[in-house]
């Protein structure tokens, strides 16, 4: 796939909750193929104590609009000074970046599980899975209810189960601690994941047990985002891959974690 | 009409812009962005004997106006870039040059001996200054008896043009080019990346799994120019200057230094363009200065 450097204009930044913020972007033109798991590279304009780059996940696209929505979390300079900005300003964003998720085998149920910010891949491959007719639903774990994202954008693709560390929505407990994943059957033929690594380690074990695929996309630091420094490697049974070009999608079974 | 050939030793370039090693991949990771044709040289990553890992995970931290890296060396080997890489770039129009690593003086004589049967590979940058490997690299770099001695070895083995990348790790300089200089090396190429770490406060932990890494970026930019005008004042042979070039200001800076060319690292990530807009920015520099020829400007530095 073609890769684009392009200024994009900052349409919106909309407050989720404390953590997370929603930025709108504007593209100065048509926008190519863009794919669930795949990520654009952010320059964070001046300011000194950042250098790099920031990657973030799509977590939404809109062609007609030519709109790219990207939820972001508050972890560090890069990310506080993004959540600064203002509609008006401009974006210099490298993209579309890395792989994307595959299509289960059989076009039937399948689950995404998600923990914190990881979940924000998942409205644009929940559309990605309703355009090819396989029907998606939703296991997002928070810490609280204050630190929910706005849940409309996923259910409006399929069921949401909920947990949140404290119990103050959904059911009390990580995602893994969950009744659906504890019910007598699990209906679903795939199992998607994103969030932070224990978790994806618990479902991806969960999903082999029951002899399920199971993709996970990874989080790396990442110098360049298009596969030339080499700094974001997975161990893998293939050896060294770049999260950033043969990711950030890994299949759970290909994984040295 | 600005002239911008330069000659590296015996190595004729269209321009003085090239891409450095580690920083560019093979070149066609950045077809999307730009048209690698135009740059002088591509240097392309650490080659070894065989196939290599690299370092463990985390490899990479930022650092005020720079990044810390300790990929260590991650490439499939040099009977993999013969047989698999080699074809896929032979045809770019800039001057493919293969960046020789190894842990070994023997392994940096067998990977020279494959690639010297490519005819499209008219240089080798001998690297003796990765800071990221546990044998070899930098070991040659930082001892100018070793330095000498796998210069003479890879001379022995290589017939065309011959580029030894310097380590900045060392008190003087001075010493090394003069010491690899006197091997037969063609040109010299300066700085590879400062040893340097960093501390995460919360964990009490290094940052990189390896403690150490390479310090690269506009932060090293001062140190590197330093060492182009000493080893400009050392040596005879031509200068590939860099170390934090992020426009065409600085390439120039290094220009006049002393430095016949300059290789563009780190910024490649930023702004996978740079290169590009760095040579236009000479190109611009010139004809507004009255450069008719762009080695007039070569260690015209003015004190």
């Amino acid at each position: 796939m073609k890769k684009f450097v392009r200024d994009f204009e900052l349409i919106a930044n909309k407050r989720i909750n404390r953590e997370y913020y929603l930025l709108v972007l504007k593209s100065p033109e048509r926008l190519p193929e863009m794919l669930p798991g795949q990520f654009v590279e952010i320059r964070i304009d001046n300011s000194k104590d950042t250098f790099l780059r920031r990657p973030i996940s799509l977590y939404d696209v809109d062609m007609d609009k030519q709109l790219v929505y990207l939820l972001i979390q508050e972890v560090g300079k890069g990310t506080r000074k993004l959540a600064g900005l203002k509609a008006g300003n401009s974006l210099n964003l490298i993209y579309p970046l890395g792989n994307s998720y595959s299509l289960p085998e059989e076009k039937a149920k399948v689950l995404l599980v998600g923990g914190g910010v990881g979940v924000a891949p998942f409205p644009l491959l929940a559309k990605f899975l309703k355009q090819n007719n396989v029907e998606p639903e939703f296991l997002l774990g928070f810490r609280n209810k204050e630190l929910l994202v706005d849940l409309a954008d996923f259910e409006k693709y399929g069921k949401v189960f909920l947990s949140t560390d404290d119990g103050s929505a959904g059911e009390a407990g990580t995602v893994m601690d969950h009744s659906v994943l504890k019910a007598s059957s699990f209906p679903y033929v795939k199992v998607y994941t994103c969030g932070p690594q224990v978790m994806m380690k618990a479902v991806s074990k969960f999903a082999e047990e029951l002899q399920l695929d199971c993709e996970a996309s990874l989080e790396n630091t990442m110098a360049c985002g298009f596969g030339a420094c080499l700094c974001c490697i997975q161990e893998t049974v293939r050896g060294n891959l770049r999260v950033c070009k043969e990711g950030p999608v890994f299949n759970t079974k290909d994984l040295i974690w | 009409m600005v002239d911008l050939k330069v000659n590296i030793g015996k190595l004729m370039c269209k321009n003085p812009v090239s891409t450095a090693s580690g920083c560019f991949g093979y070149g066609h990771e950045y077809d999307d962005f730009l048209d690698v044709n135009r740059l002088g040289a591509v240097f392309v990553k650490g080659t070894t004997g065989s196939n290599r890992e690299g370092n463990p995970y985390p490899r990479m931290a930022e650092t005020p106006s720079g990044m810390l890296n300790s990929v260590g060396l991650q490439n499939k080997g040099v009977d993999y870039f013969v047989n698999e890489i080699y074809p896929q770039i032979k045809d770019y129009q800039s001057h493919i040059i293969v960046n020789v690593s190894g842990s070994t003086i023997e392994e940096y004589v067998e990977v020279t001996e494959k690639l010297n049967v490519l005819d499209k590979i008219p240089a080798i940058e001998l690297n003796i200054s990765c800071p990221n490997v546990k044998e070899g690299g930098m070991v040659f770099g930082t001892h100018c008896p070793s330095a000498i001695h796998v210069t003479r070895e890879v001379r022995k083995a290589w017939d065309k043009s011959l580029i030894v990348k310097l380590s900045p790790n060392v008190t003087s300089i001075s010493e090394f080019a003069k010491a690899v200089e006197g091997e037969g090396a063609d040109s010299i190429s300066l700085i590879n990346t400062l040893l340097g770490m960093a501390i995460d406060a919360r964990t009490r932990k290094p940052v990189l799994a390896t403690v150490t890494g390479g310090l690269s970026g506009p932060a090293i930019k001062p140190v590197a120019l330093r060492m182009v005008w000493q080893a400009y004042h050392a040596v005879k042979i031509p200068i590939i200057g860099m170390g934090g070039i992020m426009n065409a200001t600085d390439a120039i800076e290094f220009i006049l230094a002393g430095a016949t060319a300059i290789q563009i690292g780190t910024a490649n990530f930023i702004d996978p363009a740079v290169s590009i807009k760095v040579l236009e920015g000479i190109e611009k520099y010139c004809d507004e200065q009255g450069v008719t020829n762009v080695n007039e400007l070569v260690g015209a530095l003015e004190s």
